[in-house]
């Protein structure tokens, strides 16, 4: 049995709370980053690989093999990139990261940089966050006068230039290609992988990149240990994980969890359950690109393994609660017209897919479809899932997908030509 | 020396400057916008051609390539701000102000665009005016900021 954590354990993001240089070093801050210098890359790496940290932005790729991949590379100059690109709807932890405990994000890049060898780096954040943009940018200055960032950091001889990139509103920027890409100065649109960017990322160069979260995690398991770091969560899903909570609950914010915790514990235990008086409909897991789950499936623990039986996606964390008042078309809608509006256009599933099935949900909402319009709607979700070019298209079908398939009762009442359904059978 | 050539000196000529000297130069405009005028000078300063400067300003929802009001008025449009009844506070801002999204009070002093997500979920509806974020609004408190706004720019034009 899971328990709320006594004290934040790896984050430190009490609301109102901004660490800065004095405390987070106070804190035992730069302590991991003195230490990794010292054992080197091999013995960090390997804490790092034991540890079982993931990539916390939605892929969940274990961080140690990544950066293996660039450690394999022979080319010299390779580059790090901090993801700062939260865009996902529903989700905020990063920005808090980033305002709140900045300096064990600098420490987390530092470490992954040393580990994999990369002396250029960037952490592009968007541009909706200019408050993150600005403390970042004061921190980095701060870091590297005190000599933790920059020219040769700690008297090591190991050196890190780290550059803050704007991004100019783009979700898409946020998958990893189109990210790169946008820091060459040009439109922000995925590429066909392979190559990886551990292969030929920024500037065809070798380039690790993680999410904020990913490297804030790095600075605790070096300083504490893999064995401390695997005393939270389960064997599957060691660690924390941050939770963006919101919508119809008691209580909305930003909580540290421990993996192995049900969804149904997040939502009653840190949420205090739904809004009084009212039941919880519906859960969207994982942001707008993840998946609507009715209640009884939020018993399935927070875990990488146990998720992925039940088609749930982690994403990037966020919990978003629907109670009985709310209409899942319209919700799936909402979400739907996001994708349409970010859509690169580059493939057609995607670009024609979203504009189609956004049509279809326009009749339904209007109570013009019929129930063929469910089935075709059905086929559209198959087509953009499959047959997408990127992360963006295959992702959008994941809560119109999901939905069709535990709310389709709600879709078919919404039909001009519903009918009960014995009357279907005796004419069938 | 032009302000954008200024811009230009201080990040540098590489490509890979170009969407931070965009921003820069549009941040810089009185109108928040980047002009024709704006991008064929970056273009001649950056020896890049109008069409990449243009092919990349133009993928980005925080360029506009036309006028825009002194202040910018972002209301979020994703599902926790719109179940969290944003359509209040959008139709409270709209009557405040006579324009739809996508325009500009003819006083240019504001316009109205959508955002699709603020990172403000926890306190959700939110909007973002410029660079700061206002959540748990309710449709008077909306409309009270704005006025607040437009009384300090009275302030400022009679000191």
């Amino acid at each position: 049995m899971n328990k709320m954590l006594d004290d934040d354990q790896i984050f430190n993001i009490s609301p109102g709370r901004h660490v800065d240089l004095d405390h987070h070093c106070q804190n035992g801050g730069y302590s991991a980053l003195a230490k990794a210098l010292a054992q080197g890359p091999e013995t960090s790496l390997k804490e790092i690989s034991d540890a079982g940290l993931r990539g916390r932005g939605g892929a969940a790729f274990p961080t140690a093999e990544k950066i293996k991949m660039l450690r394999a590379n022979t080319e010299k100059l390779r580059y790090i990139i901090c993801n700062a690109d939260e865009g996902e709807p529903g989700t905020f932890k990063d920005r808090f990261i980033m305002t709140h405990i900045p300096f064990q994000l600098l420490e987390g890049i530092t470490i992954a940089a040393f580990m994999a060898g990369a002396s250029e780096g960037y952490i592009y954040v968007r541009h909706e966050y200019p408050e993150a943009q600005k403390i970042l940018r004061e921190s980095i200055e701060e870091a590297e006068r005190r000599g933790f960032l920059g020219e040769n950091i700690l008297g090591s001889g190991f050196s890190l230039s780290l550059k803050l990139f704007s991004g100019a509103g783009s979700y898409l920027c946020g998958e990893e290609t189109a990210l790169i890409s946008s820091i060459e100065g040009k439109k922000g649109r995925p590429r066909l992988k392979p190559p990886y960017p551990t292969q030929a990322g920024l500037w065809q160069k070798p380039t690790l990149i993680n999410n904020v979260e990913t490297l804030a995690n790095i600075p605790k398991i070096i300083e504490k240990s893999a064995s401390w770091y695997r005393s939270f969560g389960t064997p599957d899903s060691p660690g924390t994980k941050l939770i963006s909570l919101s919508g119809d609950v008691q209580n909305r914010g930003l909580f540290e969890v421990p993996f192995g915790i049900t969804f149904a514990e997040i939502i009653s235990e840190y949420g205090g359950g739904a809004k009084t008086g009212k039941a919880i409909k519906a859960v969207n897991i994982g942001g707008a690109s993840g998946v609507l789950i009715p209640p009884e499936m939020l018993f399935t623990p927070l875990e990488y393994l146990a998720c992925s039986k039940t088609g749930i996606t982690i994403g990037s964390g966020a919990i978003f609660v629907l109670d009985d008042t709310r209409s899942i078309l319209s919700n799936v809608q909402n979400r739907l017209r996001f994708f349409l509006h970010e859509s690169c256009g580059k493939c057609t599933p995607c670009r024609e897919g979203l504009r189609q099935a956004n049509l279809i949900l326009d009749r339904l909402l209007a109570g013009e479809a019929v129930r063929q319009d469910v089935s075709t709607l059905e086929r559209y979700t198959r087509a953009i899932q499959e047959a997408s070019f990127c992360g963006l298209g295959q992702a959008a079908g994941n809560s119109l997908r999901s939905s069709l398939a535990y709310y389709r009762d709600e879709y078919l009442a919404s039909c001009r030509d519903n009918k009960p359904s014995f009357i279907e059978e005796e004419t069938a | 020396m032009t302000a954008i050539k200024e811009v230009v000196n201080r990040f540098g000529k590489e490509e890979a400057l170009l969407l931070q000297v965009i921003l820069a130069v549009q941040d810089a405009d009185p109108q928040n916008h980047l002009s024709e005028e704006a991008v064929n000078e970056i273009s001649r300063e950056m020896n890049i051609s109008r069409s990449r400067v243009y092919s990349t300003a133009s993928f980005y929802s925080e360029i506009s390539l036309k006028p825009r009001g002194m202040h910018i008025i972002r209301i979020c449009t994703n599902a926790p701000c719109e179940n969290a009844n944003k359509a209040s506070i959008l139709a409270a801002i709209k009557q405040e102000l006579g324009i739809k999204i996508g325009q500009t009070t003819t006083d240019g002093l504001f316009s109205l665009e959508s955002v699709n997500c603020l990172g403000a979920c926890y306190m959700s509806p939110a909007i973002k005016i410029d660079d700061a974020v206002y959540g748990d609004l309710t449709p008077e408190a909306a409309v009270a900021i704005i006025r607040n706004l437009r009384k300090e720019y009275q302030n400022e034009q009679n000191a």
